[in-house]
């Protein structure tokens, strides 16, 4: 690496002139930078008999002194001397790239638009995705119909894969959160009915909530976490890398390929994850049940079960596939318009959730009023 | 020219080198010294380990057996900030430019700079658009990756792997994807960027054309045996080598026991 360069001034009789010594290069210029500003105006020569040798870093900075030299004494130029072979080739190079102006190439210029432009520009692009996702919901119904009228267009190879990383690998988590959950509720149950002397409905009051409502709903919400994600991001990995358009190219469905295995193994998945999570919520109350309540188990499942119908369990699976067809759809969506480069996918990811947990909860609101008027 | 006797050792040496994947051999017994300041280039058909080769070099691959040495100093054993200063010695081109596709190509390029020096920002201006105007791509600077073409993305991708002075520069396959005229064009810069900033430079490539534009010495791959199977100028590899299947390489033939 050689030692340090250093810049000196000094008088050579009548002229000022800047010796510059030591090597050259990315590693010993940084500091001298700082230096030009104070040597720059007096100097009216650059001597550079001192550089054995120097890479464009040192040759940048040797232009950079002379340019700021001429700037600062109307154009007088400092010429450099004394360059040895290397140097003199490098500073050749570096003088040709640099004489152009430094292009502050404009950032584009964005037209202050009113407020009725940018109104009516939202609507606009609102009506654009509006379509775009119409389109999409009408691709996705078609391919499926396709897939229910001739399973054997279907990849089934993918769907398992899906299937086992959405619902298998899937079951600690809801487990844990779920028994978390049931655990939760028996807890508050116990101490706000008994409050009202009506304690002895907690188990009622779990099981109800569980299969109706929550154990479909954090279910769907792990799901959407961890499959939805990984959806989008895969598919918005493959639209980045073209692997979309080779597909496309080769006549291949999109829909077909990437979404319909997708959302078959979520359809599959999604009631079988939604049972195992009502037992564990049930088990979870259980827990507090028999610890806080005076209860045998068999007393409290027997209460668990008195509100719960076929139909009651039937609300909370419709709502589960309802769910999984939201997650997978919007998921595999976001991730098929997913924009340039790789950023791109992680902005697809994070939308494939928040859009995801948004329609979960719709469809939650939307199927609670239905089952009520039903 | 004032510069004194070179440095004794080699830009780059491998020695003994055996990559392995999965306990799968892909190269053994790779032994080879690249001088300072020559075109070097690794030659070989599809699948015979020239990229496994190459990321061995660049410290990509930790090799099975043997090592690599970046002007004396053993790449394969360093760690910490001894590697990083030894990585600082090189700059790779990769195959499809590897360019960050959140930044512009001046900001591809002042990345380096900006992480490992401490030059002011108008240094590391002027240092870009050195880089830049070097490879020709001046008026691209702010354009984002996805927006310029193959052959501008190589070119971007020199002027980045430039960014630090390296004095040896690896690229893997700098003209696949490119047209014929674009592909020259890029060898004509690997020259004078050769003749500019007297670096080394370690070329991957399975074109024949490149390779007499600009190779001082090659050496030849082959899968089947896994190893080395010629080393020398093309020329006398392509008249003079004793090897069958490498004549018939340089030739664009169809080698004599593979014939129906």
């Amino acid at each position: 690496m050689g030692g340090a360069a250093t810049i000196r001034l000094e008088r050579d009789g009548p002229r000022a002139v800047a010796r510059v010594a030591g090597e050259l290069t990315l590693a010993t210029t940084p500091p001298l930078w700082r230096e030009v500003r104070g040597v720059a105006a007096a100097c009216e020569e650059i001597d550079v008999r001192g550089v054995p040798r120097c890479d464009s870093a040192g040759a940048a900075l040797l232009v950079h002194l002379r340019r700021e030299s001429a700037a600062r004494n109307g154009g007088r130029d400092a010429p450099i001397t004394g360059a040895v072979a290397q140097v003199a080739s490098m500073l050749a190079i570096v003088e040709d790239a640099d004489v152009h102006p430094i292009s502050p190439v404009a950032p584009p210029h964005e037209p202050d638009d009113g407020v009725f432009e940018r109104v009516g520009g939202a609507a606009m692009r609102l009506a654009e995705a509006a379509r775009g996702g119409l389109g999409y919901v009408g691709d996705v119904t078609a391919s499926l119909a396709q897939a229910l009228a001739s399973p054997r267009t279907v990849r089934w190879k993918d769907a398992f894969l899906y299937m086992t990383r959405a619902g298998a690998d899937a079951l600690p988590i809801v487990a844990l959160i779920n028994v978390l959950m049931g655990i939760i509720l028996a807890f508050q149950g116990v101490s706000l009915l008994g409050k009202l002397g009506f304690e002895s409905y907690t188990p009622e009051a779990v099981s109800v909530s569980v299969v109706l409502e929550l154990g479909p709903l954090m279910t769907a919400i792990l799901v959407a976490g961890r499959s939805g994600s990984a959806f989008a991001a895969e598919i918005g990995t493959m639209t980045v890398n073209e692997e979309v358009d080779a597909l496309r190219t080769m006549g291949l469905d999109r829909t077909r390929f990437l979404v319909v295995p997708k959302l078959l193994a979520l359809l599959a998945m999604m009631p079988l994850l939604v049972v195992f999570a009502d037992a564990c919520g049930l088990l979870g109350g259980l827990l507090i049940g028999v610890t806080a309540l005076d209860m045998t188990i068999a007393q409290y499942m027997a209460k668990s079960f008195e509100q719960l119908d076929l139909w009651g369990a039937s609300q909370g699976l419709i709502k589960g596939e309802a769910y999984a067809l939201s997650i997978a759809a919007v998921s595999c969506w976001r991730g098929l318009r997913t924009g340039n480069g790789a950023q791109g996918v992680g902005l697809s990811a994070t939308s494939a959730v928040v859009s995801s947990i948004f329609l979960i909860i719709v469809c939650d609101a939307v199927l609670t009023v239905v089952f009520h008027y039903v | 020219m004032s510069d004194g006797p070179p440095p004794p050792e080699p830009a780059v040496r491998v020695t003994g080198l055996r990559a392995a994947f999965d306990g799968r051999t892909i190269l053994e017994n790779v032994s080879f010294d690249v001088r300072r300041g020559e075109v070097f280039v690794i030659l070989g058909g599809s699948g015979c380990g020239k990229s496994t080769l190459l990321k061995h070099m660049i410290g990509l691959l930790h090799p099975a057996e043997g090592r690599v040495e970046i002007e004396g100093r053993d790449l394969t054993a360093a760690r910490g900030a001894g590697r990083q200063s030894i990585l600082s010695r090189f700059g790779v081109l990769y195959q499809s430019g590897a360019l960050f596709s959140s930044l512009t190509v001046a900001q591809n390029v002042a990345l380096p700079l900006e992480e490992f020096t401490s030059l002011p920002k108008e240094a590391i201006r002027s240092l870009v658009r050195i880089k830049l105007e070097l490879v020709g791509l001046l008026h691209a600077a702010d354009r984002f990756p996805s927006e310029i073409s193959g052959g501008m993305k190589k070119r971007a991708g020199v002027a980045r792997a430039l960014a630090l002075d390296p004095s040896i520069l690896f690229l893997d396959e700098p003209s696949a994807g490119l047209d014929p005229i674009t592909s020259a064009e890029l060898d004509h810069l690997i020259l004078s960027l050769r003749r500019v900033l007297g670096a080394t430079l370690v070329i991957v490539t399975h074109e024949l054309q490149s390779i007499y534009a600009v190779a001082d010495r090659c050496i030849m791959l082959d899968r089947a045996r896994r190893t080395i199977v010629a080393e020398g100028r093309p020329a006398d590899l392509r008249d003079g080598s004793s090897d069958p299947w490498v004549r018939a390489f340089f030739r664009r033939e169809v080698p004599e026991e593979a014939k129906p």
